[in-house]
């Protein structure tokens, strides 16, 4: 993989190694807090919970042992900005997870790295010791008396399921990576049954910028209620495909329009559990309180068959549906026969509305994050591209 | 000779519970381990696991059935994964896999008769941007055309 110089106003801003470290350990705990809280910053991963709010209620913990885990089972489709973040700017990852740990108060850090990335372990576990060697890992890190901590990578097996937080844990003790029940959260019972956080790579690499800038200086990018930048994973039909760091609240025509997108027809916001925004609404912006996303950006030109990509969506949540709980294991089998009637012409409206309804009992009955957002491709996709589909080129389905 | 095999099996197992410990949280590295050097995890390897790891043989069985790269069944020297996910499905995936098959005369799923390559797809490799991309054991090769991937599967031994 060949190291780029990327640019962008907060991420991928200039940093050197073990300079956010060497700043953290002179700070109080509950500066670093603050900070973190003053930069509004919020989960990566694509829920967007408030990172201070995880790490405070971890670091007001009385536990004898607590954990950090990096949350790097990136399995999104059309997510690949973990990819590039661990292989190009591990110094800010890492980083992060030193500075979370010291906050936090925890003396161990854990890599969940997916399976699918297996090929970059033999690399991280070489910078992992380079720290160690330059005491950034360790004993008494950068001479802070009392300040140990290590970090593990341990590897997923290929589960989608496992990026959820709690399944994640699970897969780590040992277990079938199934999604807990919540209450109680991973920050009072989690690893071990120890207060644990979970973090996104890229929230760990922006709290690294956070702590060098201070969260003032965060906020000033992005918008109100979605602060600082973000990185985009950009792919499909595109000149320039790959990972942009774009402010918050950037509109989607903007995004396309960087990217030497030509004759979209509609672009997937947030991978396949995200929604499908027709070219109508290319001035949405990105952004938590409009079209969220954890970075997944994929573009479908005219030529499209916007039936197939909804098959292809409903296939991947039928594989990956762990299958514990009824609305997921069977409704995504349900929504996905119901996209294959469409295809051959076999299907009443009626049952298709019947499915979008189950689609909603879905999203509210399902355990995890992945039973309740999988309906959203199908509900927008039917919606959105009713004409294309069902009524396109003389009731041809859309081919 | 039976036996001098499974001796073999627990004396490396026996060796990887010395690295990771014998803890439930060491099981899943445990496995893989075990995946990586035989492409698959025997009944009689995970019965020594369970007995070394004090669970039982079923606990590892419900483990290992979870996990996509993780199997009971014998593979092939070589497995072959192609990402079947939506922007590599738009770039050119199903004539990649349609060449493979033909040359090697093997369905995805399958493995060739000589235990050389098994084909699976995988679901979205984090490659969207270099599509189609396949991985073949720890390798990744992006941006794969149907004579790219003969190629590339002609040099795997």
């Amino acid at each position: 993989m060949e190291k780029k110089t990327r640019k962008g106003a907060v991420i991928f801003s200039a940093y050197k190694r073990g300079e956010g470290i060497k700043k953290a350990i002179n700070l109080k705990r509950d500066d670093i807090l603050f900070e973190v809280r003053e930069s509004k910053l919020k989960g990566r991963g694509g829920a967007g919970f408030p990172t201070a709010s995880k790490w405070m209620i971890v670091a007001a913990a009385t536990s004898d042992q607590k954990y950090i885990i990096c949350n790097a089972d990136e399995g999104e489709p059309g997510t690949f900005k973990d990819r590039v973040l661990l292989l190009e700017y591990p110094e800010l990852v890492f980083d992060g997870m030193v500075i979370a740990g010291y906050t936090i108060g925890a003396s161990k850090g854990i890599v969940y790295l997916r399976g699918e990335y297996e090929y970059m372990l033999k690399s991280l576990e070489d910078y992992l010791d380079q720290m160690r060697k330059d005491n950034l890992l360790g004993n008494d890190i950068l001479g802070k008396k009392g300040f140990n901590f290590d970090i593990d990578i341990r590897l997923g097996s290929g589960a989608y399921v496992c990026g959820e937080e709690t399944a994640l844990i699970e897969s780590l003790e040992g277990q079938r990576g199934e999604a807990r029940n919540r209450p109680p959260y991973p920050v009072n019972t989690g690893y071990l049954h120890k207060p644990t956080t979970v973090n996104n790579v890229e929230t760990l690499a922006s709290v690294t910028q956070i702590i060098m800038h201070g969260g003032e200086w965060f906020k000033k990018h992005g918008t109100d209620k979605s602060t600082g930048s973000k990185l985009f994973s950009v792919s499909g039909d595109c000149e320039k495909p790959g990972v942009y760091e774009m402010p918050w609240g950037t509109k989607i025509s903007e995004l396309l329009q960087l990217v030497g997108a030509k004759n979209t027809k509609a672009v997937q916001v947030g991978g396949a559990s995200g929604v499908c925004v027709p070219k109508e609404n290319f001035d949405r912006t990105l952004a938590y309180e409009d079209a969220a996303t954890g970075g997944s950006i994929i573009i479908f030109n005219e030529s499209r068959n916007m039936l197939h990509i909804l098959k292809n969506f409903m296939e991947f949540f039928v594989e990956e549906s762990c299958g514990q709980c009824t609305p997921c294991r069977i409704g995504n089998t349900k929504l996905l026969e119901g996209v294959e009637m469409i295809e051959k012409g076999e299907f009443t409206f009626a049952y298709i509305n019947k499915l979008k309804e189950l689609g909603k009992s879905m999203q509210v009955a399902s355990k995890c994050g992945l039973g309740q957002s999988s309906p959203n491709a199908f509900i927008s996709i039917l919606e959105n591209f009713k004409e294309e589909i069902f009524n396109g080129n003389g009731g041809n389905h859309g081919k | 000779m039976l036996i001098l095999e499974k001796n073999a099996m627990t004396d490396e197992i026996e060796q990887l519970v010395a690295v990771f410990g014998n803890e439930r949280t060491s099981l899943l590295p445990i496995l893989q381990s075990i995946q990586r050097k035989h492409n698959f995890i025997p009944d009689f390897a995970q019965q020594e696991v369970a007995r070394l790891l004090d669970i039982h043989p079923v606990e590892v069985f419900s483990v290992i059935s979870f996990y996509a790269f993780l199997n009971t069944n014998p593979k092939g020297r070589n497995i072959v994964r192609l990402c079947q996910t939506i922007t590599c499905d738009l770039s050119g995936k199903k004539s990649v896999a349609q060449a493979i098959e033909r040359e090697l005369g093997i369905k995805f799923g399958e493995t060739s008769k000589d235990g050389r390559i098994t084909l699976e797809y995988a679901n979205c490799l984090g490659m969207c941007d270099q599509g189609p991309a396949m991985i073949i054991n720890d390798r990744v090769y992006p941006k794969v055309t149907p004579e790219k991937a003969v190629e590339i599967l002609s040099e795997v031994k």
